[in-house]
């Protein structure tokens, strides 16, 4: 059995007197796809708030790495490894394509402002090798043809797959999407599917998911959470949960 | 020095052209200084009202630096220029990095009136401070650079270009140049760009927007010194209240151009200062800043955004 690359206990998220997350554990091991489910309102982006540090959670812990991050800020996380999209596009859409992957870069091109006003060798080297990084991942979601556009021209879809690059580029291992298939159509959400599996599978990330698509979930996921207000309702792989009474009376209802 | 060419020029706009060259001029150094509210606007979507003193505090270091050196006998020109550049910049710029470390950063995320006001507290501070430090009294600066190009007919009328006039303009073009290369190529410049898009996201990418958004307020600080120190060999006299009128100025030009907006701002401070320099050429001239400022109002009622701003321009 692999190693826990997140491990969530008993995480709690209370807003006054709401109970938003009520102890919910989660298990993600390296190369995993692991989704998490649940009617509207249940409580899944703000567990996700929870874990990138949006939110410091009021209770329980999370572990990253064997690391406890509960309560960092996000950008400490996300340095850490743990890299986040949004239920809605946030790219830069003044900038072209290339530019919003070379500005996720900056932290790692960490030259002093001399190097850069004199491009030194070394300043050189590390841009080269950000534009590299670019144009690969830029390749691997298809997009390397339009790295000149600006990325508010781009389909739907596009800025949907440029959002994943653009994490990509940052070198995480545990990837969290929050609703990456909202608002595609059927070709585009294959397209995603495909990219989520060769993620792990080629360039083995972990990927915990958010998502609505349950033939998306169902058909990419290694391991199924069922959250339900807030309160973990059953978990599993996606046969167990496709069968598990509790799961289908809570999306459709008593009989 | 005369240029045949514009011999057959008439005396009414050989006048025209007059206005032109000093309305360019002063249009110049407004627009040096509407870079800093405009990129300040860009990035944290506030007014630096202290930005008009930063510019006054610009002008008086450079008029105690070249005073300085002339007196201990420095005779160099470009040498005393140069060196007053460096340190009026140098030092403006920590002064606009500390209005931002004392009056904005520690309010962010609040109300934003709030930082509004504690940087009209920044300003009439700093106003004061210098009427404290170097009294209320203009502080006059002999002229240093002399002399220009004059042409047209003597009959009629003499059109002068100064080299005072000509070193703003040359100063104005090579600082709007590197500003754009900055901002378009460089990284921090990147980095710039994104923060004004979405201050979270480029946090969460692991940019320190602190430090990015410290960065604008001294880019425009040290612009805002150049300024200063141009203005203030053009005038020859510098007083603490100086930089309201000019901040006002630049504030209104950055509008104009669309705030937010580089290029805009540099067009409206070009646009501002000819207009400036045409109506009081031609109307009497109290008028100028009711002419400048109904324009301001005219321009904003047919596009709100001002000249440059939205849809497509790069705002920072």
């Amino acid at each position: 059995m692999s190693q826990l690359l997140l491990d969530v206990n008993g995480l709690t998220m209370r807003f006054g007197g709401l109970v938003a997350v009520n102890a919910v554990n989660l298990a993600v091991r390296n190369r995993q796809i692991v989704s998490v489910i649940g009617p509207n309102g249940a409580g899944k982006t703000t567990v996700f708030n929870c874990l990138s540090g949006f939110y410091p959670p009021s209770d329980g812990s999370v572990m990253f790495k064997g690391e406890q991050i509960a309560g960092l800020k996000d950008f400490r996380i996300s340095r850490k490894g743990l890299v986040r999209t949004f239920q809605h596009v946030r790219l830069f859409s003044n900038m072209t394509v290339i530019e919003n992957m070379l500005v996720a870069q900056h932290r790692h091109l960490n030259t002093n402002i001399a190097a850069g006003l004199f491009k030194t060798a070394t300043y050189r080297r590390l841009e080269q090798e950000a534009m590299d990084r670019a144009a690969f991942w830029l390749e691997q979601v298809d997009m390397l043809s339009f790295a000149n556009r600006e990325a508010g021209n781009l389909s739907y879809g596009q800025q949907r797959r440029l959002e994943i690059a653009r994490c990509m580029v940052t070198q995480p291992e545990l990837l969290l999407l929050d609703e990456p298939a909202a608002g595609l159509n059927p070709n585009e959400t294959k397209q995603l599917d495909e990219l989520i599996v060769r993620l792990r599978d080629e360039h083995e990330i972990s990927v915990l998911l958010i998502e609505h698509d349950m033939s998306l979930v169902m058909g990419i996921s290694d391991h199924i959470y069922v959250i339900a207000q807030g309160t973990p309702l059953a978990d599993g792989t996606p046969d167990e949960i496709k069968q598990n009474p509790d799961v289908i009376k809570a999306y459709l209802g008593e009989e | 020095m005369s240029f045949d060419l514009v011999f057959t020029m008439s005396e009414a706009s050989l006048y025209f052209l007059q206005q032109l060259i000093n309305g360019l001029t002063i249009g110049s150094t407004y627009a040096l200084i509407a870079i800093g509210y405009t990129m300040v606007y860009g990035i944290i979507g506030m007014i630096n009202f202290a930005h008009g003193e930063i510019y006054m505090i610009g002008s008086y270091i450079s008029f105690i630096v070249i005073a300085g050196l002339l007196g201990m006998g420095m005779v160099a020109l470009p040498v005393i220029l140069v060196i007053a550049l460096v340190v009026a910049v140098l030092m403006a710029s920590t002064y606009g990095w500390t209005v931002e470390r004392v009056a904005y950063r520690p309010l962010r995320g609040s109300n934003r009136l709030i930082p509004l006001i504690s940087a009209i507290g920044m300003s009439i501070f700093l106003q004061n401070y210098v009427v404290l430090a170097q009294g209320s009294r203009d502080v006059a600066l002999a002229p240093q650079i002399s002399g220009g190009w004059t042409f047209g007919d003597p009959q009629l009328f003499e059109v002068s270009l100064s080299y005072m006039q000509l070193l703003i303009w040359i100063v104005t073009l090579v600082c709007m140049t590197v500003l754009t290369l900055f901002i378009s190529r460089s990284r921090m410049g990147r980095a710039c760009r994104a923060c004004s898009e979405d201050q979270g996201m480029t946090n969460l990418l692991g940019i320190d927007t602190n430090r990015t958004i410290a960065m604008t307020f001294v880019i425009g600080a040290a612009l805002a010194a150049v300024a200063g120190l141009l203005l203030g060999l053009y005038y020859g006299v510098v007083n603490p209240f100086v930089g309201f009128i000019a901040g006002l100025k630049a504030f209104t030009a950055a509008v104009l151009g669309g705030i937010g907006s580089i290029p805009g701002a540099m067009l409206g401070g070009l646009i501002l200062g000819v207009t400036e320099a045409l109506t009081s050429a031609y109307f009497p001239s109290e008028y100028k800043d009711v002419v400048s400022f109904g324009l301001l109002i005219l321009i904003l009622l047919f596009r709100p955004s001002g000249l440059l701003g939205k849809p497509e321009v790069e705002k920072v």
